[in-house]
Parts: structure tokens; C-alpha cells; sequence
């Protein structure tokens, strides 16, 4: 409904057009520029012309394969076991290094389980990817429910009537104005190793001296779980805030009618409480998953990627390839994966929650 | 209700505050100790680590982290550099996001459906997917300088600030504030033979303080921050590092703790203090966020 006062193209165009050229030059330029590099050789510096090179880069990145390895057998025909009595295998280098096998040419052991007697071995052609990609999946499904489950029990927490509330959601709240440079940092004090760390410390004097030292983020077992830890200790008093926000929304009379009927707490919440909730879930579950895809600083700061590569991710392996290693293109190819997962869970998200007629 | 008796009340009353109290000491203790810490020397604040003095001020307490922290690193330099991007990045970023989000909005012309479509579909593109090829594209940009054009923006304010001064974000949280805003206003002005330039300021801006408060807010914790990354790639001088990257200079050979607990104590106590000024408008911003459009 175009009417006189408020149709003019001229006002129109240059009110907006100031933002969506900066837009357009610093987000979607490089963002094509992105998709382009990850299809040629593209580095930061080098002395030769820049070659498009197919979805090669791809291959390299995403190549994967299984072998089964037959255990060794000596002279008899019984499988060899060594000192401890687990089987021998040859090496997988054996197979990749082989001229028989050409399609697994530079491929190492990701990982692998036993079946029967045989070995079955996952090889791929760029293990240090696939760790990243696997545990920043990893990250994502344990983050969401730890830190989004925990700001709405913080929210309904903080969602009494009682004197003095308010202080308590400013402290709750305190961790989200912090840098997470600053908090990544005092965390990896927190969590040394040996009687030096505090909460080794902490949980030692708690324990009554029974808990044993743990060196929290220099192990391969414990550290991906610490960053993890540290990260919903952040953020999780944001989304208190926005489950708060939904908390709100729901009338008051509802609660007044399930103490009518004298419906118990469980009951309440999971009928009234929880129903009015669905829209904020939904918004919770989206910001905490895309945050969570984006996991770079704490990685930086903490552990690089380490120990044995434990804690990998998309955006450190994009990040220290493309500038670390100025090789732009794989740098890209690893940015333009992630981002088709974060699209296709938008998309996800878009088709899950779409209005029913 | 009725049968629980004064007593069982108070006692209910009880667990409750021990409740809220030993989640609070969850949040604080870092923050506690990373305080305390800055005011000790390294070998005692190791030692405390093993009992509860981690969390008091007690001991040799002095400033001499605060000053040798200051000898160690350029501080004020990387303090200025860091307020000076945040201050410049969100006043000029509100004024853009903010006008484009009034011409989406109250006018109508050509295109304008496909040009807010596009800007926010860019909120699902996270920045770390594109930081790489920004690089690329930031080191061969043209400046006209003051001794003419000059190629490349590395090691500069204006690399740190100019990409950060449009997010989909913040047009997206303008255009949702002043959907609700009367059009009756703004249409009466227009009959009134106000430009839109006059319709902008005068009616739109002085009924906008929650929304300008919220822009401000979000962004400037976004900017002093998280400024980590992109500065990490793009400066490599001392003179525009900010401070999330000039963490570096205490990490380097020995590890002083007792410096880098005074260092982290100096660059979050400004925005502690802001936030618990403001805390009200801190937790607005954050709840509008949201509400979902």
C-alpha cells in the first residue's frame, strides 16, 4: 500500500544504502571470495598464479575409508599376540604406503575397533579434520543441554518472589560481561595440573583429601569436557536471561488456575510453564549450537588444539590453516563446510518449527 | 499451603537462600580469586591455591603486579587502542544500522524487500567462516591517506573498526523496535512538510532510547571483548593492538601469574563497573535479543 508520504526511492536507497554496501564488502564479498579460494590453491603470498583446482582441496580434506587388517599369523597358522596377549597387526602403513593400493595413498589411522579376530581400521586422508570436525560436534551436543538446560534452572531459580533476587541474577548474570579471552585465561589456572591447580585444590579440600590431582586440560580424556565446563559457566547466565524473558510471557492467571486445581510443581511446570516456553526453546537451542560451531578463543588460549589433537575444531583448524599456514584455500574449504552446517541447522530449525496450519 | 506450619516455612525459606547462595559462590570464585590473586606475589599465590586464603586478601599484599605489569607491557596503549575502536565502531555503527533500519521500515522504494532479506540472511554467516578471505580482502583495499592513496589496511585503526560497523544484528534489532513505533507520527510529520532526514532525528531517534541503549550495549561488549581473532590477524603492530591480543606479552618465557591476575583484573574491571551500574539495561539489552520477530 504505496501512498505519497512515505514512497521515495531517492531517501529510500540512501538511508540504507550506507549499510548494506559495508555489508556487502566485508561480509558477502568475502564470503563468496571464501567459496571461490576453496576451489583453487589460493595462498596469502606466493611467487606462482593462483590455479582453479576442481574439489580437490575437498577430497583431501574429507577423504575416508575403512580396511580391515587380518591379524598377523606365524609359521603355523595362529594369530601372534604379543607379551600382553593382544593380537598383532600389520601396520596400517603397510597398506597405505602400498603400490597395491593406490586410493589409500596418504591416509593415516583415525581410528579403529576389533571385529572377530580382524582389526577394522577407519583411515582418513586428513585425520587432524576429522578430529576437529568430530569434536566440534561433540561440543555442540554437550553444550546445548548442559548450558541451555542449566540457565533455565537457573531461571526459574531466579524466578521467585524473594527479597534480595535481584542480587543473585546479577551475580549469575557477571561471567557473560567478561571477555572470554579473560575467562579462558584465569580458567587455565584454574585447571593446572598437580596440587597447583585450584580446583584440583578445591575439590581436594571438599573431598576430604580423597580426590586425586587431575591435569585438566593437559589430558586427552579430560580436556575437551573442561572447555566445554568452562564455556556453559560463561554463558549460561545469558540464556537465564532470555528463559527469563519467556518466563515472563506466561500469564499469571494459568498458574492461579493450576493452584485451583492443585496440580503438584512437577505438574505445573511440565503443563503451563513448559508449553509457554516452546518458542524460547527453540531460539535457545539455535543461538547456543551456532555459538557453539564458531568454538575458537577458548581452543586458542587454552590448548591449541591439544594434547594429540583432543581439541581440534572447525574454526582453529580454518583459523591455523588459512593465516597459520597462509595456505587460504584449505583454510576455506574447512569455512565452507562449517558453514553448510550451520545452514543446514538453521534450515533444521526453519522446518521444525514452521507454523502448522 | 495452609497446613505448613511458621516454623517449616522459615525453614523452607532457609534452603532456598542456601541454595541461591552456593550457586552465586559458583559464579564469583574465579572472579574472587582472579581479584585477590593480582594483589600477591607469585610464590604466595601459588601457595594459597591449597586452602581457602585463595579467595582473601591476605598476606603480602601490595600493588607490584599492578606496576610491573605496566613496566612489561605498553597497558595504556592497548587500553586507549581498544576504547578508541570500541567508542568510534558503535556511535558510527548505531547511526548506519539505525537509518537503514528506518528506511526499511517507514519508506517504501524499490528493491527494499530484497535488500533486508539479504542483510539478514547474513546472520547466519558466523564471522569466523570468513575471517580469512576478509584478510585477503582488507590487505589490498585503497585508503586515501593524507600523502595520497595507500594499498592495504593492515596495522591500522580503521581495519578494526570499518568491517565491524554493520551487523545484521543490530539493523535487525532497530528494524523490530520501530515496527511498533505509531506511523500516525511519523506520517503527520511528513504532512507537516518534514524531511525524512528531519522525521529521523526529531520524531525517531528521541522515542528510540531503549532500543539506542541496547545497540550500544550489545555492541560495545562485542567490540572490547571479543576483539580477538581479527585484530590476532590483522595488526601486528603495538601501537593499534588491543587489549584481548596484548594478553600475549605475559605469556611469553616464564609465566608471571600474579602480572597476568592483575592484567585481567585492569582490562574487566571497567565493564564489571559498567555492568553493575547499568545492570538493568544490560539485562534488557540481552532479553531483547530474545524476542523473537
Amino acid at each position: 500500500m504505496a501512498s505519497k508520504l512515505t514512497r521515495s526511492n531517492l531517501a529510500g536507497w540512501s538511508f540504507a544504502l550506507p549499510g548494506f554496501a559495508l555489508l556487502a564488502i566485508f561480509i558477502i564479498l568475502p564470503f563468496f571470495f571464501g567459496f571461490w579460494f576453496s576451489l583453487t590453491n589460493q595462498r596469502l603470498i606466493s611467487p606462482n598464479p593462483t590455479e582453479f583446482v576442481g574439489l580437490s582441496n575437498y577430497e583431501s580434506m574429507l577423504g575416508l575409508s575403512v580396511i580391515t587388517l587380518e591379524p598377523e599369523r606365524d609359521d603355523d597358522g595362529l594369530i601372534k599376540r604379543d607379551d600382553d596377549g593382544a593380537i598383532e597387526y600389520p601396520r596400517v602403513r603397510t597398506v597405505t604406503r602400498s603400490a597395491e593400493y593406490p586410493q589409500y595413498q596418504g591416509m593415516r589411522e583415525w581410528f579403529r575397533w576389533q571385529w572377530g579376530d580382524d582389526a577394522i581400521v577407519v583411515i582418513a586422508k586428513d585425520v587432524v579434520f576429522m578430529k576437529a570436525l568430530t569434536n566440534t560436534m561433540l561440543f555442540a551436543i554437550c553444550i546445548v543441554p548442559l548450558q541451555g538446560g542449566g540457565a533455565l534452572l537457573l531461571a526459574l531459580l531466579i524466578n521467585q518472589k524473594l527479597k534480595g533476587i535481584n542480587a543473585f541474577r546479577t551475580i549469575y548474570f557477571m561471567p557473560v560481561v567478561i571477555s572470554i579471552i579473560v575467562i579462558s585465561l584465569l580458567w587455565r589456572f584454574i585447571y593446572k595440573g598437580g596440587d597447583e591447580g585450584l580446583l584440583n585444590n578445591m575439590l581436594h579440600v571438599l573431598s576430604l583429601g580423597l580426590f586425586q590431582p587431575v591435569d585438566w586440560i593437559g589430558n586427552t580424556h579430560t580436556a575437551l569436557g573442561s572447555i566445554i565446563f568452562m564455556s556453559a559457566w560463561q554463558g549460561v547466565g545469558f540464556h537465564m536471561v532470555i528463559w527469563l524473558a519467556g518466563l515472563q510471557t506466561i500469564p499469571p492467571t494459568l498458574y492461579e488456575v493450576a493452584a485451583i486445581e492443585g496440580t503438584t510443581r512437577w505438574q505445573t511446570f511440565r503443563y503451563v510453564t513448559w508449553p509457554g516456553l516452546k518458542n524460547t526453546a527453540v531460539l535457545v537451542l539455535i543461538v547456543i549450537t551456532m555459538q557453539s560451531f564458531a568454538l575458537f578463543s577458548q581452543i586458542d588460549v587454552m590448548t591449541k588444539g591439544g594434547p594429540l589433537d583432543s581439541t581440534q575444531t572447525l574454526v582453529f583448524q580454518a583459523v591455523q590453516r588459512g593465516y597459520g599456514k597462509q595456505d587460504i584455500s584449505g583454510g576455506s574449504a574447512i569455512s565452507v563446510v562449517l558453514f553448510l552446517i550451520v545452514l543446514s541447522i538453521s534450515l533444521l530449525q526453519r522446518y521444525l518449527t514452521r507454523e502448522r496450519k | 499451603m495452609a497446613l505448613i506450619s511458621p516454623q517449616n516455612r522459615g525453614l523452607r525459606l532457609g534452603t532456598r537462600y542456601v541454595v541461591l547462595v552456593l550457586v552465586a559462590l559458583v559464579f564469583l570464585f574465579p572472579l574472587v580469586f582472579m581479584v585477590v590473586s593480582s594483589f600477591k606475589p607469585d610464590s604466595q599465590l601459588l601457595a594459597d591455591t591449597s586452602s581457602f586464603r585463595a579467595f582473601l586478601p591476605v598476606g603480602d599484599i601490595s600493588l607490584d603486579n599492578y606496576f610491573d605489569a605496566f613496566r612489561r607491557a605498553p597497558i595504556g596503549q592497548f587500553m586507549f587502542n581498544s576504547v578508541m575502536v570500541t567508542v568510534v565502531t558503535v556511535s558510527v555503527s548505531i547511526l548506519i544500522c539505525s537509518l537503514a533500519a528506518f528506511s526499511f521500515v517507514f519508506l517504501e522504494w524499490t528493491g527494499r524487500g530484497l535488500l533486508l532479506t539479504i542483510i539478514l540472511a547474513t546472520l547466519i554467516i558466523p564471522f569466523e567462516t570468513i575471517a580469512v578471505p576478509l584478510l585477503l580482502v582488507v590487505s589490498r583495499l585503497p585508503w586515501l591517506g593524507l600523502d595520497g592513496i595507500e594499498w592495504g589496511w593492515l596495522n591500522t585503526y580503521r581495519v578494526q573498526i570499518i568491517p565491524w560497523l554493520v551487523d545484521a544484528l543490530t539493523v535487525f534489532l532497530f528494524v523490530q523496535y520501530f515496527k511498533d513505533l505509531p506511523r500516525e507520527l511519523i506520517e503527520a510529520a511528513r504532512v507537516e512538510g518534514a524531511s525524512w532526514l528531519q522525521v529521523y532525528y526529531r520524531i525517531v531517534m528521541p522515542l528510540s532510547g531503549p532500543i539506542l541503549a541496547t545497540a550500544a550495549i550489545l555492541k560495545s561488549l562485542k567490540m572490547y571483548n571479543e576483539q580477538y581473532l581479527w585484530p590476532l590477524m590483522v595488526v601486528q603492530d603495538e601501537a593499534h593492538r588491543p587489549v584481548m591480543v596484548g594478553l600475549g606479552y605475559f605469556f611469553q618465557l616464564d609465566v608471571a601469574w600474579g602480572q597476568v591476575m592483575a592484567y585481567l583484573t585492569l582490562i574487566s574491571v571497567p565493564v564489571l563497573v559498567f555492568y553493575l551500574f547499568l545492570q538493568r539495561a544490560f539485562i534488557a539489552s540481552i532479553a531483547s535479543t530474545g524476542v523473537k520477530g
